[in-house]
């Protein structure tokens, strides 16, 4: 067998030399004006090579390797578990949801000022993951131009402060109904594709919104983005140590408290905290509602939904409407919580890491979302350090997951909808 | 009940249907025979609104269905089991048949449902198997279940018999007959010509986009013709 894959492993190991010497093993010197190839030192053709034997051997003996591996999944006692009963499943689920938020709720007044900031950005990639599930897992319609509105929900707010000084409050619905809006738009055009098409004019539907902003230097400021975006506040009461609008109170001194900055960014993560749980809840429901089945057929086969007398239109507008109404919703935080945005925010990558985030969830799963949403956020800020590798650590993640766990971290256990439960 | 009147049916430049004319009338089980690519597939499409007829007229009950969409076609008391089955792989027997039921009130659900269960004990005993791990036959049966939820007046068969064994096949037939007989219409699209023409009142016989015969089932069976090029002779 060793011999066998003989070959192969060669091969491998040619292409990882190939790929890797001229990438890694030159340096581009600046010497006078003119520039040079250098060799690089001795250690890092070390490495090269090394990495070039480890490819060979790992070729070399992969089916053993990967059996080993295998067998260590096989350890874990809750795999190949039989599925549990739907309704205590449900049940699990339900129960397991409400302690995380019962400990999302505590938590804040423990934690250090930038770890509840972190977290609120957390639960921002939760809505927006939560959002992209709706369109990508459940009814299974491949966006890549996701981050397009929840630019629309960012600047519907930001605009609207700079403009009109519309508070917080009001934003966030408008925001949010914006962003639907423009899904709802755009979607006509562009729902009569398929797969792979469809993926590259959202695609490109969202490179257009971020141009757009970036090049409407006088409504949105271009590049420099737009600044001053006001927090939200608490029946009026403001956060900072000074009041800036007026007739507002100052929450510190209404509950004479001194002045602490935290209680800002624990108040801005309570109220996501409350958005999530929203979209979380919304969604939930929606699944079992006709219109969350319709999704799904869609996604199961179409020609069959449409046999059936469900509209493919109205069906696919109704997942693209809705995940775009949340993208919104998380845009609106978004920029209250930054005071400032900028074209830059709403880069393709931001798309591709909320894909990223339902694909490792398990399209579909909700469970599975939020954790995925948890570990891609945090993950990179825990390794500071290895924060040029971000990419490079979060591709190797997808590769393996995708090896070992194709159906993400929790695949969605549809739940039987049963008729007398309908009721 | 339904007519097609002189369809064209176009893929693009191509024409796939030239002028094709069907009469089914009420009560009835009509079959259409043909062999692979002569259009039956085609034309119950036609039926359904997707690709729309570029020429000729559809009627059902009456009315002009010719340019409606296929949503509103096939909630107007038109059901298919289309070609290939085309089950929900991913749910249970059950939702399927609810999804069958979609635009009917629970208490139909239920009623139908109870009805499928009974023409189709099988799919009873499988109701919380997911349908994509079922047997061909019985995704067949789940199929017809399927349309049958929406309480249809005329029913659309495309090759229900296809890859299955004759003995499963006996079944189905068996059970299009029961249809009719409880007052569903039947437009049957066959290859297995002589079950087909066996059960049919009436039948077509469609040779590239061209309706080549139309006749009793049981005088299209005799027919010489129909004997050579579709029940080997
Ligand atoms: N989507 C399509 N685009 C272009 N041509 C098509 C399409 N569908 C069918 N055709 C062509 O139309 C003709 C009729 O096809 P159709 O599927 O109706 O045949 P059929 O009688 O149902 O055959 P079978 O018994 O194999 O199912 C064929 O020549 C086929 O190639
Ligand atoms: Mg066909």
């Amino acid at each position: 067998m060793v011999a066998r894959n003989f070959g192969h492993a060669l091969f491998c190991a040619m292409i990882t030399l190939i790929i890797s010497y001229p990438i890694v093993g030159f340096d581009l010197v600046f010497t006078g004006l003119s520039l040079e190839l250098q060799q690089v030192e001795a250690g890092t053709i070390a490495g090269i090579l090394l990495a070039v034997a480890a490819v060979f051997v790992f070729q070399l003996f992969r089916p053993a390797i990967m059996g080993t591996l295998a067998r260590l999944v096989g350890l874990n006692p809750l795999a190949n578990r039989p599925p549990m009963e739907q309704n205590k499943r449900l049940k699990l689920e339900r129960g397991a949801l409400t302690i995380i938020v019962l400990l999302a709720l505590i938590w804040p007044f423990m934690a250090s000022r930038g770890a509840v900031d972190l977290a609120t950005l957390v639960l921002i990639y939760v809505i927006l993951a939560l959002g992209l599930n709706v369109v990508v897992g459940l009814a299974g319609l491949l966006d890549l131009g996701y981050v397009a509105f929840y630019a629309v929900g960012a600047y519907t707010f930001g605009l609207l402060s700079q403009y009109l000084g519309v508070s917080f409050w009001v934003a966030l619905p408008l925001g949010a109904l914006l962003a639907a809006l423009f899904g709802f738009v755009l979607g006509f055009p562009v729902l009569r594709l398929r797969g792979d098409y469809l993926a590259i004019v959202t695609l490109g539907f969202g490179e257009i919104i971020r141009i757009v902003l970036n090049n409407l230097t006088s409504i949105t400021g271009g590049p420099n983005g737009i600044g001053g975006i006001p927090d939200p506040t608490l029946f009026g009461m403001e956060f900072g140590r000074r009041v800036k609008e007026e007739g507002n109170a100052s929450f510190h001194e209404v509950f004479n408290l001194p002045y602490e900055s935290v209680h800002k960014v624990i108040f801005l993560y309570l109220i996501t905290l409350v958005l999530a749980v929203f979209t979380l809840v919304v969604i939930r429901r929606l699944i079992r509602m006709p219109v969350g089945r319709s999704w799904e057929a869609l996604r199961e086969d179409e020609i069959a939904a449409r046999s059936l007398g469900l509209s493919r239109t109205a069906v696919k507008l109704s997942a693209f409407t809705i995940g775009a109404f949340f993208a919104g919703f998380a845009g609106t935080i978004f920029a209250s919580k930054q005071g400032f945005i900028s074209p830059e925010s709403f880069v393709f990558l931001e798309s591709a890491i909320i894909l990223a985030i339902v694909v490792l969830g398990g399209m579909g799963s909700q469970i599975g979302v939020i954790l995925a949403a948890i570990a891609v956020t945090i993950l990179p800020e825990l390794a500071r350090e290895f924060s040029e590798y971000r990419m490079l650590i979060f591709g190797a993640a997808m590769v393996m997951m995708m090896v070992w766990r194709p159906q993400g971290l929790l695949p969605m256990r549809r739940i039987h909808v049963q008729l007398n439960r309908l009721e | 009940m339904l007519s097609l009147e002189n369809i064209h049916t176009h893929y693009g430049k191509i024409e796939a249907l030239h002028g094709v004319s069907v009469e089914v009338n009420e009560g009835e089980i009509v079959s259409l025979i043909g062999a692979n690519g002569a259009g039956k597939t085609t034309l119950l499409m036609t039926i359904c609104g997707d690709p729309q007829a570029s020429a000729g007229r559809v009627l059902f009950q009456g009315e002009d269905i010719t340019h409606k969409p296929t949503s509103d076609i096939m909630r107007s008391g038109i059901a298919i089991a289309p070609e290939g089955r085309r089950v929900f792989p991913g749910l249970t027997v059950e939702e399927n048949l609810h999804m069958g039921g979609f635009f009917t009130s629970k208490d139909e659900i239920r009623r139908n449902q109870k009805h499928v269960f009974e023409l189709f004990p099988r799919l009873a005993e499988r109701k919380n198997q997911r349908a994509g791990t079922m047997s061909g036959g019985e995704q067949q049966m789940l199929a017809i279940g399927r349309a049958l939820m929406a309480k249809p007046r005329m029913m659309i068969l495309d090759e229900p018999s296809l890859g299955l064994a004759p003995l499963i096949i006996g079944q189905i037939f068996d059970i299009i007959r029961t249809l009719r007989d409880e007052g569903i219409t039947v437009f049957l699209v066959e290859q297995n010509a002589k079950q087909a023409l066996k059960l049919a009142d009436r039948g077509y016989v469609l040779e590239t986009g061209r309706i080549r015969l139309e006749d009793t089932g049981a005088n299209l069976l005799d027919n010489e013709e129909v004997q050579q090029a579709y029940l080997g002779g």
